[in-house]
């Protein structure tokens, strides 16, 4: 079983998602949230901060906030998975447990 | 009214992440009544707020990027935005939004005053500014 | 206080704004107008109009200055100004014009 880690802070604004991916284990399940969707998003100074760990860790996007930033979904990083509300509930039943990085 | 000054509104965050850009916008509405001379500035995570297509519908928050294109009725004459900034999160400015600008009475209108500017060029609009008011 | 139009409640805020700005249909307007002994006119329509038209591109009230300048531009120059828009709206173009429209109070209008 694994952690679902959240992260909701801008990559570019906030070290969140740094710390995150430094101290989360393989195997970890990320969901980008709220200002860390830009994370997910191709062709950024930050884009390998993503494509690094896809391998090792899932990492999904919730649709509905990548959507309000007017970002197409094709642009997102490939092995990253859009989900909506009921996807997200269901990353936190799925997982041992939440651990937030805000 | 005294002198004309100008004022600069310095944007730096993203939208709907933090309150802090449609605050921003809000005092810019409020700000085109006193006869300023108001120009914009987007740097940082600011450069998004400016994203065409954004649909808020479902995160139940007001979609105000609309509200950008009418600035220039507004007597808003230029809205910058940080190549750098720009360039470093995956943007062009085909991403953004258009806002046009017409003089109602001469009729001399610009098709949009959104301009991608250098860094050195950022610096020297906000040192020649009298005001900058941070986001 | 909420107004009532053909039977249907529509709640207001404190200051007699539209609460909810998708139920407003032309009733509201009139039963609005009415409580201020004023009579809609097609003049007063042109303008009602094109505050909910502006309000469904830009996403706000436009500040009376705006609404001046439209007015003048798409309705005639004659009609741009202040004057005539006071004419038609006593208590102020932009907050009773609005509120029969069902905007919300254009931001800055105190």
């Amino acid at each position: 079983m694994s952690d679902l880690h959240t992260v909701n802070k801008s990559p570019f604004e906030k070290n969140s998602l740094e710390s995150c991916l430094r101290l989360s284990r393989a195997g970890s399940v990320i969901l980008l949230y709220e200002d860390a969707v830009y994370a997910a998003l191709k062709g950024t100074a930050v884009e390998n901060m993503i494509t690094s760990v896809v391998g090792d860790r899932k990492v999904y996007v919730l649709g509905p906030d990548y959507k309000a930033r007017g970002l197409d979904e094709s642009r997102i990083i490939d092995g990253v998975e859009v989900v909506d509300y009921a996807g997200f509930v269901d990353l936190v039943d799925t997982n041992d447990k939440v651990q937030a990085w805000v | 009214m005294s002198e004309t000054k100008n004022f600069m509104f310095l944007n730096r965050r993203a939208p709907y992440g933090t309150i802090y850009a449609w605050e921003s916008l809000e005092v810019v509405l409020i700000s085109a009544a006193f006869e300023q001379n108001v120009s914009l500035m987007f740097a940082d995570d600011g450069v998004y707020e400016l994203t065409k297509g954004q649909d808020t519908a479902g995160i139940g928050m007001k979609n105000f990027s609309p509200t950008y294109r009418t600035l220039g009725d507004y007597e808003v004459r230029h809205m910058y935005v940080d190549k750098a900034s720009l360039e470093a999160r995956g943007l062009t400015a085909d991403d953004l939004v258009q806002v046009e600008w017409e003089d109602w009475e001469t009729e001399e209108s610009v098709d949009n005053i959104v301009e991608v500017v250098d860094s050195e060029k950022v610096a020297e609009l906000l040192a020649e500014s009298d005001v900058v008011f941070s986001f | 206080m909420p107004i009532e139009v053909d039977g249907k409640t529509f709640e207001t805020d404190e200051e007699g704004y539209l609460v909810n700005l998708n139920d407003w249909v032309p009733g509201v307007a009139e039963m609005m107008a009415k409580e201020d002994d004023l009579e809609l006119t097609d003049d007063h329509w042109d303008i009602i109009n094109f505050l909910r038209e502006y309000y469904e591109e830009y996403q706000i009230a436009p500040a009376v200055r705006v609404l001046t300048k439209a007015v003048g531009k798409r309705l005639g120059k004659e009609k741009g100004n202040s004057k005539y828009l006071y004419g038609l709206f006593p208590y102020g173009p932009g907050k009773q014009a609005c509120r029969y429209a069902g905007l919300p109070k254009p931001t800055g209008c105190v």
